[in-house]
């Protein structure tokens, strides 16, 4: 069983429709990119995965089980779209890192928060020990990425490329079953995509299941094992990278990638 | 010119501007919070409340503050049949209510300052409302109304000499008092080196406290 599946999922804002039924699967471990010209909904659709919009219509599983279901009535609380949200992280464009704390604290954030939460949840006090192992998880991934000189630095004193990496990072942090990626290089100065991407490329290798959309045409053909292009809402082609840059069958899908030449 | 005179007079200063200190900082400590409580009822999302909270800062940034002391004062006794006993507490009352307006302003320009980012950065990391607004909101936005904050405060000690409309005897009324009795300018000139002092103080405060958030950028 696919580890994600997206049903006829539609977004409307207002009159516009920005996401026309889109339908795909994600199995685990592979990576995903999402190419398209602006506006053809590839935002969209990540925050609709985030729960940061709610779709319209349609059906988002995760390994068969219903996160998000257009049919039914059923009220979702706040802590069940809370509990939802852990199964995908996001990386943002613009890193959003939260600039009154550390590095390392950017990191421990969210897994300290939810300790505390929990801990509230179940009437105890919240477990120290566990503290103590989100810091030293916390520093492992970041050096996994390359910033273990940098715990005890505020985001405004980094390059963006290093903002980006403990963006990253601290997605990691909650150990998400799919990690989503909106354009995570397109804020940079081009000489700071390549460590960026390095760190993508290393998450692949250990089975990381990703979502990226991006505009590195190069990097969704050598790193994805499936390419989906989206134009004007819809899916326009999907499959593995060659058969989608090398042998597109969409007119559109051949003008898109003419223009951006690999 | 050390005389027994001058001990007095500044006897009569100091409980004034002890009537003064009561009024600002009790003002102070009560209209900070209430003032956020005010921004969330102007920020929320059910409208019946959203629009009862803007007419209601409306009316208060709308009117002179003398005259909401006066209705404070006033209104129970005339409209009700039970006269405020304690000045002091009619003052509060107004006083309190109405810096709560002004910050609940100042407190909502500051928070919607703060990039959508911020707030999704924490959602997408599963955090409650409750821990975005106070784990990454809120500083952020302190540093940044830091500057009209302290506008606002400076104001207030200033504003304080209103209480005298009905007859509290802060600072400028002890002062008026004596240059009334015994014809003498001078207490009033002193009576000015008090709030600068003060005044001097609260801005050294708030130049700190700007230091000390200035470890991070944002
Ligand atoms: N909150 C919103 N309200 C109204 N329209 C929106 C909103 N967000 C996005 N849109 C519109 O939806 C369409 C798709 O936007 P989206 O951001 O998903 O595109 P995208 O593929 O990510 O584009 P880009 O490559 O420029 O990032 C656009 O026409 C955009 O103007
Ligand atoms: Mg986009």
């Amino acid at each position: 069983m696919a580890l994600l599946e997206v049903q006829a999922l539609t977004k409307q804002y207002g009159k516009l429709e920005v996401l026309q039924g889109i339908n795909f699967t994600l199995e685990k471990g592979q990576v995903l990119s999402i190419i398209g010209s602006s506006g053809s909904g590839k935002t969209t659709l990540l925050r609709c995965l985030n729960f940061l919009e709610t779709p319209n219509s349609g059906k988002i599983l995760l390994e068969g089980m219903p996160l998000f279901d257009g049919d039914s009535a059923a009220k979702t609380t706040a802590a069940e779209i809370r509990q939802k949200r852990l199964h995908f992280g996001l990386v943002f464009q613009s890193f959003h890192l939260f600039p009154q704390y550390t590095v390392l604290q950017n990191v421990t954030l969210a897994m300290d928060l939810q300790e505390k939460e929990r801990a509230k949840q179940e009437k105890r006090k919240p477990n120290k020990q566990k503290f103590a192992q989100n810091l030293e998880k916390a520093k492992q991934l970041l050096k996994e990425v390359g910033l273990e000189q940098k715990v005890n630095s505020y985001p405004f004193q980094l390059s963006g490329g290093q903002q980006q990496r403990v963006a990253i990072a601290r997605a990691l942090a909650l150990e998400p079953d799919i990690l989503c990626f909106d354009e995570p290089t397109s804020a940079l100065d081009p000489e700071l995509t390549g460590e960026v991407l390095r760190v993508i490329r290393e998450l692949r290798n250990t089975h990381t299941t990703m979502i990226v959309v991006t505009h590195e045409m190069d990097f969704a053909y050598h790193v994805s094992d499936k390419v989906i292009f989206m134009s004007g809402g819809k899916i326009e082609e999907e499959g593995t990278p060659q058969k989608v840059f090398d042998n597109p069958q969409s007119p559109i899908t051949k003008a898109f990638v003419q223009k951006s030449k690999l | 010119m050390f005389d027994s005179e001058f001990w007095s007079i500044n006897w009569a200063l100091m409980q004034g501007f002890g009537s003064t200190l009561l009024l600002f900082s009790v003002t102070l400590v009560a209209s900070l919070p209430l003032g956020l409580l005010v921004c969330f009822g102007s920020m929320s999302n059910f409208s019946p409340l959203r629009y009862a909270t803007r007419v209601f800062i409306w009316v208060i940034r709308g009117t002179p503050l003398m005259l909401q002391v006066m209705i404070v004062f006033y209104l129970p006794g005339l409209a009700f049949g039970m006269p405020v006993e304690n000045r002091m507490a009619a003052v509060l009352v107004a006083f309190i209510i109405n810096y709560a307006a002004y910050f609940s302003e100042i407190y909502r320009g500051g928070i919607e300052a703060i990039p959508k980012g911020q707030y999704e950065a924490g959602q997408v990391l599963g955090l409650t409302d409750n821990q975005i607004f106070f784990r990454i909101v809120l500083i952020q936005v302190l540093k940044r109304i830091l500057a009209p904050l302290s506008n606002e405060v400076i104001t207030l000690v200033k504003d304080t000499s209103l209480a005298r409309v009905i007859a509290v005897g802060e600072l400028i009324r002890a002062a008026q008092d004596i240059v009334a009795q015994q014809a003498l300018i001078w207490p009033l000139f002193y009576t000015g080196i008090f709030y600068l002092v003060f005044n001097g103080l609260l801005t050294l405060a708030f130049g700190a406290l700007e230091k000390k958030l200035d470890y991070f950028k944002g």
